[in-house]
């Protein structure tokens, strides 16, 4: 990796994937906010989670678990159960952005799947930290604004039953799911899971279901071999 | 109770983030790491849905909502952008209630 500056048309070209990703991502904020809302959260509580939590898998999870009547400790230990992947993506993108103090401390916050995908392939620091913050910030912005829409498009229907937003919830966790489901073992990974959770149901506090599966994740990883060897470079 | 729980968890994503930037990679990368962080997202998605979907708190359920889900995954393999299957699942469980 260098520190060559970036050539004009490499650097129009990853913004402009960049901005595709972050309007396109931006959007499902539409959703969030609507369906945290229909959880019972306020528009208040909804926007803050989305300007401070930022990545949408945990917010989903939190709102999720307290839709379900579990404690709100319980959402928030699942939520940040699904934030561990940010520090693994942060491992490989540390030496690429190469940033110190403040810029990492501000960079950090934007850290999620997508500004992670649309730097961790480039070539050089200028071309990553492009991609980075272009997707991060794009996102951010629009992420925030759409959560706000459509929390406040939520909170003004009335019952959310009855406008299916509580199935809303379900479809979401699945269509965050679906990418992951491509191999044998993660399709296991997932059926067990769900089976420990539906099981625990009638046995625990409400939420705690949730993170008796991630003991799945644990028991999956000490019981199988490395696979990632296959796909590294 | 619940701006606690706000509070608490962006504090955690935040520091789990800041962690990944700052820690030595060696510290963390090591092959069982790695893959029970492949794993969790998997396992608690997949509890998520299940509990969200069929369960309602304390006991099992079956609703609309399980017609909704079955909807996000032929939304799924027809391969739509997540907001058609967010609010086409809802758009399904909500037409069932007001019609059965």
């Amino acid at each position: 990796m260098t520190d060559a500056p970036l050539d004009p048309r490499e650097r129009s070209s990853i913004i402009r994937d960049s901005l595709g990703v972050g309007v396109a991502t931006g959007a499902y904020g539409v959703g969030f906010g609507a369906v945290s809302v229909a959880s019972g959260l306020s528009v208040a509580q909804t926007c803050a989670l989305s300007f401070l939590v930022f990545t949408g898998a945990s917010q989903f999870a939190l709102v999720g678990v307290i839709a379900a009547g579990g404690a709100p400790i319980s959402g928030a230990l699942t939520a940040m159960l699904l934030g561990t992947r940010n520090t693994l993506y942060g491992l490989r993108l540390a030496p690429l952005l190469a940033w110190r103090g403040w810029r990492r401390v501000l960079g950090a916050h934007v850290l999620i799947d997508e500004s992670t995908a649309m730097s961790v392939t480039r070539d050089t620091t200028a071309a990553a930290r492009l991609g980075f913050l272009t997707t991060g910030v794009s996102i951010f912005v629009l992420w925030n604004l759409a959560t706000l829409a459509g929390a406040v498009a939520g909170n003004a229907i009335g019952d959310p039953r009855t406008y299916g937003l509580d199935a809303a919830v379900g479809a979401a966790f699945l269509a965050l799911l679906w990418p992951r489901l491509k191999g044998r073992r993660n399709q296991l990974i997932a059926a067990a899971a769900a089976v420990v959770a539906l099981a625990t149901v009638p046995l625990v506090p409400a939420g705690v279901p949730v993170l008796a599966a991630a003991a799945v994740a644990l028991l999956a990883g000490v019981l199988t071999k490395d696979e990632l060897q296959e796909s590294a470079p | 109770m619940i701006w606690a729980a706000i509070i608490a968890t962006g504090v955690g994503c935040y520091l789990l983030k800041l962690a990944g930037l700052s820690v030595p990679p060696r510290v963390l990368e090591r092959p069982l790491v790695e893959r029970v962080a492949d794993y969790i997202p998997v396992a608690l998605l997949a509890a998520l849905i299940a509990v969200q979907v069929f369960s309602d708190g304390h006991s099992l359920s079956i609703d609309a909502r399980a017609l909704g889900l079955g909807v996000a995954v032929v939304l799924l393999l027809l391969r739509a952008p997540f907001l058609v299957v967010v609010f086409g699942a809802a758009l399904v469980a909500a037409l069932f209630r007001l019609l059965f």
